[in-house]
């Protein structure tokens, strides 16, 4: 007869195996694809290698007058909206999710699947829905006259580019936060309140570090999306343009590699941000 | 719950499967079409829904099933960058004249068998053999169209409804929409300064990007097709765009918006046609499709959906047609039939090289920031 | 406070179906306009039902995304496992950074990136169609992947080691012991996972728009063409009725929920009481 540590030591090779599928998969269609994004970021359209793209990335300015290269102000748009975005949603979605998370389950229920029914209906058409809404003669200056107010002016502007982004992540942000506080001990809360800590308190000290990975992965789903979107910034955005729109256009121009290069960037900068997140978390959580 | 979402995913399952088999069956050939989106009688209104006819009449006559799988493209540099990654295969496309030019150079159409295209009969000789297929070898046109400046009435002054000078009227400024893309939108500038659209020389597009940088302060929005809904409800009351899209703006209109429509002195003609890529796995079928397009249902049909103006004599030609369309609609959308030829080979966009597709991108890109 | 927590759950709801009242209001419109309202009139429900092209894509949208999540669901299971299970640290951390990037990476970027990789493989073999069904259905796998596994990681953690090893003992295989005894036990994070899985496909336009090819086109892809001619209430009509289905499966089930629950409560009662009897 086997030993007892033989047979889940077989029991965990075999599971282990499991793991084949998804590693080559993970190798073919996430890590491979990268080097084509590297790989036509550093050539020419002849395939040759070259560092004009991305120095074009960093140079170019429309205009001899303007301060900064036009591409580097460009990213700074667009993260600067996805930022007030993320915060937004942040600040909306945190108490929406701690709400979530205290009512009855059957309510969670139809809260989560209430917030989750206009993810099934398709983003293009829900923007534009927002487009109706927010121009000059559009229903909320309807509804704004009605009551002797107004008119306001939004569509065009970075707000109606933040309300559409606001609007189509606000779900990816409450759901993971949602998931974590479910899960959270109430017995922890009483306790902290027994000891004396007040609601700020409690909050402070026990609630938020405690979601703080549901934290992270919302903001990770609402700030990835976000700096990259290019149909909210045409629908919503008036005549200004964010990265996405520049990638979208280079790429419609038949330029592979600088759209190439423009998204490798991109991607890079992502990456250290998430990194530079994930970090101080981890460190916030330990301590 | 989670028991709901299990239940619609179990029944989308058994949807999708049951559709995924219905849709198999031996002996039947495929034809993949590539068109504009919107850009087809689909059935609506009682209206015939050209695909499915196509394929009921295909049946019928060859007693052989085809199945089209008829896809849709946002632009002409869209399917071109479809068409030239080689990664896939098309029987039919529909793009612009522009368009077709680049591909015939670059060896990306095929020549047609007009053998098996006999309807090709119904289209007048006007509409032959224009500039950007000189020869008549690969090209069937399906709709051609003349861009126009629609503004609303209530608050444009009539007297300065004229010409391009509309466009850049800082009167208006803040209410003029523009085209969001190059072509088109260097068109209004060139023709406002009479300059060749065609040129090879760059200072002529320097010239046209000048006009265009004076303009971009006034303008409200780049747009396409947010433009039904800001010309509609009075949210801009100065737009450039195709003609028979007005008609369309016009039925649909808010009460306080009065829309109406004028040609300036030059302005662009534009044929889409129907061509048959090198990718192509099945020429006698897309000819077949080709001719089908052009037999007399069908076209009548399209032509009205669409809006546009057909080069098809069968469909201009019928009283039906004429009646359905109405006469303002007639002599807008036909405005100057019998010249087409010229008008057209003077004013209608060609290929440019790529060094000059480069600049002309460069400008635009500067235009625009 | 109740109140203020009850007006500030309104207003999100308020803010998050305002351009669903929207769409829903001009699927009514009495012309073709999504922004001006002419009048009341059915013809936009009827025209979608005559609609092949929109129904079509309806039907690969919904079929693309059933068959993205199910594979993400059973690839993306059997991974979180095979993860859990690793003893060396690095491979656990690459695999981890791995399973992160499609996460990181904005949906443009995984959307080129694939495209110019089946372009160069087509090439490499020469095929003429690399771009079809098989293609996006990768490219729809690979971004719902992360999504399912840490989503199933958390449980599994949670999950009690010495279960498994129970039921061996007792004399289960391998097989069994995975199948009866930890797959239940997963199954709550398995099935958040499809259900993300689901959504994130289904809802996904950029993704689909670089690496899809002919006879495949989603209902997102078909939107975003109708750029020269505009999009019709036809659209709104569509997107009105996806939205009355859920909303009627969401009640029917509340219903039947609460019908179950109000029946279990009873049969406690009585066993109960029938304990209290016997004793």
């Amino acid at each position: 007869m086997k030993s007892k540590n033989t047979v889940s030591a077989q029991h965990g090779f075999l599971q282990r195996m499991l793991l084949t599928p998804y590693s080559i998969w993970a190798i073919l269609f996430i890590v491979v694809p990268l080097f084509f994004i590297a790989f036509y970021a550093f050539t020419d359209s002849q395939m040759h290698f070259t560092l004009d793209n991305m120095r074009k990335v960093f140079t170019y300015r429309t205009s001899q007058d303007r301060s900064m290269p036009y591409y580097v102000m460009v990213f700074g748009r667009s993260f600067k909206l996805a930022v007030i975005s993320t915060l937004i949603c942040l600040l909306l979605g945190y108490p929406f999710a701690y709400r979530i998370a205290h009512a009855s389950p059957r309510v969670q229920g139809v809260l989560i699947t209430v917030i989750m029914i206009p993810m099934w209906m398709n983003f293009l058409i829900r923007t534009y829905a927002w487009m109706v809404i927010l121009q000059d003669k559009g229903i909320l200056n309807g509804g704004l006259g009605l009551l002797g107010l107004g008119p306001i002016h939004v569509i065009g502007t970075e707000t109606a580019v933040i309300i559409g982004m606001v609007y189509d992540y606000l779900p990816y942000m409450i759901l993971p936060i949602y998931s974590v506080m479910a899960k959270m001990d109430n017995r922890l809360l009483e306790a902290a309140r027994d000891l004396g800590c007040n609601g700020f308190g409690v909050l402070r000290r026990v609630i938020w570090p405690l979601s703080l990975p549901g934290v992270i992965s919302g903001v990770n789903m609402v700030l990835i999306p976000s700096v990259s979107t290019f149909y909210i910034s045409q629908k919503l955005g008036g005549k200004m343009k964010l990265i996405g729109d520049e990638i979208e256009e280079k790429y419609a121009n038949f330029d592979f590699n600088g759209a190439a290069a423009i998204a490798f960037i991109m991607m890079v900068l992502l990456l250290v941000v998430m990194a530079l997140l994930q970090h101080r978390a981890t460190k916030r959580s330990v301590a | 719950m989670k028991k709901l979402l299990s239940v619609l995913l179990c029944a989308a399952m058994l949807l999708s499967v049951g559709w995924m088999l219905s849709a198999c069956g031996d002996n039947t050939v495929t034809l993949n079409v590539y068109n504009w989106g919107e850009y087809i009688s689909d059935g609506s209104e009682g209206s015939l829904d050209t695909v499915k006819a196509f394929e009921a009449w295909y049946q019928e006559t060859y007693n052989q099933k085809v199945k089209v799988n008829y896809t849709t493209f946002a632009s002409n540099e869209d399917m071109y960058n479809k068409l030239s990654s080689g990664a896939v295969s098309y029987d039919v496309v529909i793009p612009s004249d522009y368009m077709i030019a680049k591909m015939i150079e670059e060896n990306m159409l095929l020549p047609l068998n007009f053998d098996n295209i006999p309807n090709y009969a119904n289209i007048d000789e006007n509409f032959r053999g224009l500039n950007y297929d000189p020869d008549n070898k690969y090209t069937v046109p399906y709709t051609y169209g003349v861009v126009g400046i629609i503004y609303n009435a209530n608050v444009v002054d009539e007297a300065d409804a004229q010409g391009w000078d509309l466009l850049w009227n800082e009167k208006y400024s803040g209410q003029i929409l523009q085209f969001n893309n190059p072509r088109d939108a260097f068109g209004t500038a060139q023709y406002k300064l009479d300059l060749n659209v065609n040129s090879t020389d760059k200072a002529d597009w320097d010239l046209a990007y000048e006009e265009l940088k004076k303009q971009e302060p006034l303008v409200q929005k780049y747009v396409m097709d947010e433009i039904y809904n800001m010309m509609e409800i009075g949210e801009a009351a100065i737009a450039v765009y195709y003609a028979g899209d007005y008609f369309t703006m016009v039925d649909a209109q808010a009460e306080d918006v009065d829309l109406r429509f004028y040609y300036p002195d030059r302005t662009n003609y534009f044929v889409d046609a129907m061509c048959i890529p090198s990718c192509c796995k099945n020429q006698k079928l897309a000819e077949i499709f080709i001719n089908y397009m052009l037999s007399e249902e069908p076209a009548i049909a399209n032509a009205e959906y669409i809006y546009y103006a057909s080069p098809n004599s069968v469909v201009y030609n019928s009283p039906d047609y004429q009646e359905e369309m109405g006469e303002e609609a007639m002599d807008i959308l036909y405005m100057d039939v019998a010249n087409f030829k010229t008008l057209y080979n003077q004013y209608g966009f060609l290929n440019q090289s790529n060094e000059m597709l480069e600049y002309i991108s460069e400008l635009w890109h500067k235009v625009r920031s | 406070m109740k109140t203020l927590s009850r007006i500030y759950t309104g207003l999100i709801l308020l803010f998050l179906f305002a351009p669903i009242l929207i769409l829903i209001i001009f699927s009514f419109n009495g012309s073709s306009s999504t922004a001006v309202l002419n009048g009341f009139s059915f013809q936009w429900y009827e025209e979608l039902f005559h609609n092949s092209n929109i129904l079509e894509a309806l039907r690969n949208t919904l079929l693309l995304a059933v068959s993205s999540a199910l594979i993400a669901t059973v690839m993306g299971t059997a991974a979180a496992v095979g993860i859990f299970r690793l003893r060396s640290k690095y491979l656990r951390a690459a695999l981890d950074t791995v399973t992160n990037i499609p996460m990181i990476n904005p949906d443009i970027i995984t959307g080129i990136s694939l495209m110019l990789m089946f372009v160069f493989a087509g090439r490499l073999f020469g095929l003429t169609n690399s771009l079809n069904f098989g293609t996006i259905l990768i490219a729809h796998v690979t971004f719902c992947l992360p999504y399912v596994i840490l989503q199933v990681l958390p449980k599994l953690q949670q999950m009690d080691k010495a279960l498994p090893e129970a039921a061996m003992d007792l004399g289960c295989t391998h097989l069994r012991a995975f199948f009866k005894v930890e797959l239940p036990e997963l199954f709550p994070g398995i099935l958040t996972g499809m259900i993300m899985a689901f959504t994130l496909s289904l809802d996904d336009f950029v993704i689909s728009y670089f690496t899809s090819g002919p006879g495949f086109q989603t209902l997102p892809v078909l939107i975003y063409s109708m750029t020269k001619k505009t999009v019709k209430p036809t659209i709104y009509a569509l997107a009105t009725i996806i939205f009355f289905v859920i909303l009627a499966l969401l009640t029917a089930t509340n219903l039947i929920d609460s019908d179950t629950n109000k029946a279990m409560k009873q049969a406690r009662k009585k066993k109960e009481t029938r304990k209290q009897a016997a004793a």
